[in-house]
This record gives C-alpha cells, structure tokens and sequence, in this order.
C-alpha cells in the first residue's frame, strides 16, 4: 500500500517535470516553425547582418536591433552590478540586523514593482531628465540601460546575498584569525568563494534585462537605426517583436518570429559562455 | 536509436492530434445552432473583404451585429482597399472595404458606396510650442526628415523631434498615404507603439511632433492647423481638413437581407456609436 503512494507521487512528480520541458519544446517548435521560412526564403545573412528594417518592403536587416538589445543590457550591468553586488556585500557582512531589516523589504518591494510602472516612470521623469542634462532626445540607450539597471536590482541583490551568508564560517574565522582585516576578508576570501553564486546573479540579471520588453520600449525610442552615442535611440529585440505584433501579417509576422529565433539563440549562447567560467578559483 | 525517434515522433503526434481535436471542439461551440433568440430569424453569412485599415473597425461592428443576429455569420477579410472594390465587383464578397475614395476607373462598376465613417488624423505638437500651423507640404518635409529645424517653419532655433508609429499601424499608414505620399517617413523618428504614448511623449517634449487619430485629440497636445484648417471633426466631414479619408463600404446590385440588416445596423445608432468609440468620425 505504501509502495504504491510513493509511487503515485513520484510519478505526479515526474510529471510537473516533464510539463515544464514539454512548454519550452512546444515554444521553441512554435517559435521555429513560423520564423524559419522567412529566414531560409532571405537567407540568414540578410537578418543578422542587415541594417535596414522596413518589413512591409521585404527589409528585414536584424543587426540594429541586435546591437541595440546588447549596448542596453551591457549598460544596464555596468551600472547594475556593482551597485547589487556591493548592496548584497553590504547586507551579508556589514550591515546590523536593524538595517538589514529595513534594506531587505525595500529591495523586495523593487522586485513587485510591474514593468510598465518602471517605464512610466522612465517615459515622464528619467527621458524629459536626460534630454535636459545630457542633451540629444532623452530616448536612449542611456535611459533604457538606467531603468533596466534598477529592474535587476533585487534579482542580483537577493541572490548574491545568499551565495555570500553560504560561505562556510570558518573560512571567514580562519581569515581573521591570521591578521586579515574584514575588508581584506570580503575581498580575498569571502567573494572569491561566492563567486559562482554572484555569477549566476548576474547571469539571470541579464537574462531579465535582455527579456524585459515593456519598461524597455517606453524610454529606448524604437528606432531601428544603428546608434552613434549612448544618448542615441534604438530598438531592442523584444522591443522590435512587441511593437509590431499587433499588426503584422505574412511575412511580416514571420520576420517578427525570426526575431525571436535571433533572440533565442543569443540567450543560449550567452548561457553557455557563463557555464564555461570555472565554478571556483583555481579550478 | 531509432525506436527512441518512434516514440518522440508519437508523443509528437498525438499532442498534435489533441491540439486539432480540442481547436475543433472550440470552433463547433461557436458555430450559430439554431438559436433562440433571433429576432426577424436572420440567417445567413456576409463576407467583408478589403481595407485593412477598416478591418479593425469592421471587426468591432460584426462582433457586435452577430452577438445580436445569432443565425449570421460576419467574416472579415483585408486585402487592401483595391482588392475591396474588387471582391465587391466580382461578387467574391457581399461588401466590399475601401479607406479612400474610389477613383475614376472604378466609377463604372456600378457598385453603391455607404460611408460608413471618416478617419481624421491630427499633426500634435507640445502646447508651449509657437508653431501653430503647417502646410500640408511642409509637413511632408518634417516627417520625411528635410526639415529639421523648428526654425525653418516659423517657430525657435531647435531641433525637431518626430515621433511616428510603429509600421503595420493603421493611423502610419493612413499617414504616410495622405501626408508622406512618394517620401518616406524620417528613419530616426522615435517610434512609438500606441496613440496614448506618441501624444505623453509630444507632452513630455517641447520639441517634438507627432501624429494621432482625429478621435484621440484633447487638450493635452496642440493639433496644428494643415493649410490653415483646424483638426476637428467638423472640418473633417466638410472635407476642408487635408489630413482624412473616408470609410466606404461598397455594395453591387440588390443587397441580399442579411447584407442590408447588417449595413442598415452600421449606418444606425448603435453602429455610428461603435465607430466613435474605435475613435474615428461618424459619418453622420
């Protein structure tokens, strides 16, 4: 009797697994069935390398998208990470159990925060801001980078932090006991061990960056012209299938799921390089 | 090796047959079975075919008709507004849609126009901007990127910034077919996705320029005037402002009871009501 329970749930078990392989097999089939066509029917140079996009007169040229996906998502690391990963140090080593206690739920209160609200926000303060400050149209690599940059905050935040308190107590101890000083400690000993945890951080930081479309659409501008200056405004991947997909049709639809393949593939090369970096120092 | 492939080929196959099977099921509950609530008892189909930028608008109106006559079936087709008049000279469509006039060459075809609404687009610039009219001309020049400057036109020595829509959209289409004609629209003009955020970014910018549907303007942007006409709705249905197009709806010979019911419904109050809040003009 008690044979067959265990059973049961492993195979319920079984199942919530399978389902969640079986989504991303069905999404992926989806995603190739409908962009391949137009891919083959162009040839894959004309959209990765082409810089001209006027999908109407069969212009699908990728390649400003592309770079507008990747200068956002660099920017937004840039300023994101040292700002997380310095705040999760912070949290972890330093900061009192006070403090803790009012930093946590604020970072957490980042992370409900919807999209659309970071792009409002982008759209009536940060972009009219820049265009003041810095000058150019305020839509911009710049903006988009900034609001992205506070949208992985707390993904980067939460998990560097328990990567960090995961590092074994007697590595710290000993580090102190042999004269380090608690700075010296974080930075020779305590980081380097929490390396592989900061890493995935950032990884599904930029995995949340490269993905986020509505915040990202409201302050980049959408033009699908290769940028010459960060104040500069482009168009992102995302942005380029959300923007058009309400009216698209033929081979304009087709074009916007062949956007997704070129994403998809970037997504899993990006994947792939960081399982390459070794797991901990000296491996 | 291959017995494995066998296997993920069935599983394949199966999901693909359930997904068939349930997308049939869907369809079939849909389908009118002799409803009871039919007024006249109206039966039957009408296809609409053409214009693509009336396509939204007759979908909005089929849905609405059909969810009151639950023995017709309403299919909207696009196609373009030639291939509209086509459908409706060949018979391949009981109507026939078309966004602009029908020209000279298509006069002869006998059919009979209903306009069915107008469509008016209004060039939107900051409040605090000195520019308060453009010739239809040098409009064409700012969105197609020759004139750069707000200076040029008569307002400060500042940099233009246009704001268009996303291609595919009806309103840029219109747009580009009114205003632009042969040029082509500015290629760094920031795009935006939706009317609500092409008027917040004219709003947010004292310098910039963009274009929205007639139906959406208030008081939040300035709507220039084209030619020295003001963007309103009257302006639109004495055919003085520059920037619109008509709504036709084209029909040959004798409608058939279903066709009529449906034209006279769109044509009447509820209809006309429809059409004002897809925001385009009501053509009474």
């Amino acid at each position: 009797m008690k044979k067959l329970h265990e059973n049961m749930i492993e195979k319920l078990l079984l199942v919530s697994a399978v389902a969640a392989i079986f989504v991303v097999a069905l999404i992926t089939y989806f995603i190739f069935a409908d962009g391949l066509p137009v891919m083959q029917k162009y040839g894959l140079a004309h959209f990765i390398t082409g810089i001209d996009w006027h999908p109407l007169e069969g212009h699908f040229g990728l390649l400003p998208m592309i770079v507008g996906s990747f200068l956002v998502t660099l920017g937004a690391l840039l300023i994101g990470v040292p700002l997380s990963v310095g705040c999760a140090i912070f949290l972890a080593e330093i900061a009192p159990k006070q403090v803790t206690g009012l930093v946590k739920p604020a970072i957490e209160l980042l992370a409900g925060i919807p999209s659309v609200v970071y792009g409002f926000y982008g759209l009536v303060i940060l972009v009219p801001f820049i265009r003041e400050v810095f000058g150019g149209r305020g839509f911009s690599i710049v903006s988009g980078s900034i609001v992205l940059a506070i949208m992985i905050l707390p993904t980067i935040v939460n998990i560097s932090e328990d990567a960090i308190r995961a590092v074994p107590k007697d590595y710290k101890e000993g580090s102190l006991a042999l004269g380090a000083t608690h700075w010296q400690t974080i930075k020779k000993v305590i980081v380097p061990s929490a390396r592989s945890g900061i890493l995935t951080a950032i990884v599904l930081g930029m995995g949340r960056a490269i993905g986020e479309t509505m915040a990202v659409i409201m302050v980049v501008g959408n033009v699908s012209v290769l940028p010459e200056s960060i104040l500069d405004p482009v168009r992102t991947l995302t942005g380029n299938i959300a923007i058009e997909m309400s009216y698209a049709a033929g081979e304009h639809s087709q074009a916007l799921f062949a956007t997704g393949i070129v994403l998809f593939v970037i997504i899993m090369i990006l994947n792939l390089l960081v399982t390459l970096v070794p797991k901990r120092v000296g491996e | 090796m291959l017995k494995k492939n066998n296997k993920v080929m069935l599983i394949f196959a199966l999901i693909l047959t359930a997904v068939v099977a349930f997308s049939g099921c869907g369809k079939k509950e849909v389908a009118p079975q002799d409803a009871n609530g039919e007024k006249a008892g109206l039966s039957g189909s009408v296809t609409i075919a053409g214009s693509t930028s009336v396509q939204p608008l007759s979908e909005e109106l089929a849905k609405a008709f059909m969810a009151k006559n639950t023995g017709v079936t309403v299919n909207v087709q696009g196609g373009g507004s030639s291939a509209g008049v086509k459908a409706a000279n060949e018979g391949a469509a009981q109507i026939g849609a078309s966004s602009r006039e029908i020209k000279e060459s298509e006069k002869g075809m006998g059919l009979t126009e209903h306009k069915i609404a107008l469509d008016g687009i209004a060039i939107v610039v900051n409040p605090k901007n000195e520019v308060a009219e453009l010739t239809l001309d040098q409009a064409k020049k700012i969105f197609s990127g020759e004139i750069k400057n707000w200076k040029e036109v008569g307002g400060e020595n500042a940099a233009i910034n246009v704001v268009t829509r996303e291609e595919g959209s009806g309103t840029r289409g219109a747009f580009e077919e009114i205003v632009l004609k042969d040029a082509k629209m500015f290629n760094k003009a920031i795009t935006q996705p939706s009317t609500g955020s092409v008027k917040t970014t004219v709003v947010g910018d004292k310098n910039g320029i963009g274009y929205i549907s007639l139906g959406s303007l208030d008081n939040a942007v300035k709507g220039v005037k084209i030619d020295g006409v003001e963007p309103t709705t009257d302006n639109v249905k004495n055919n003085s402002f520059k920037i619109s197009r008509p709504f036709l709806y084209l029909t040959k010979g004798e409608m058939n009871e279903v066709t009529k019911a449906y034209i006279d419904f769109v044509m009447g109050e509820e209809g006309q009501k429809i059409v004002v809040e897809s925001h385009f003009i009501s053509a009474k």
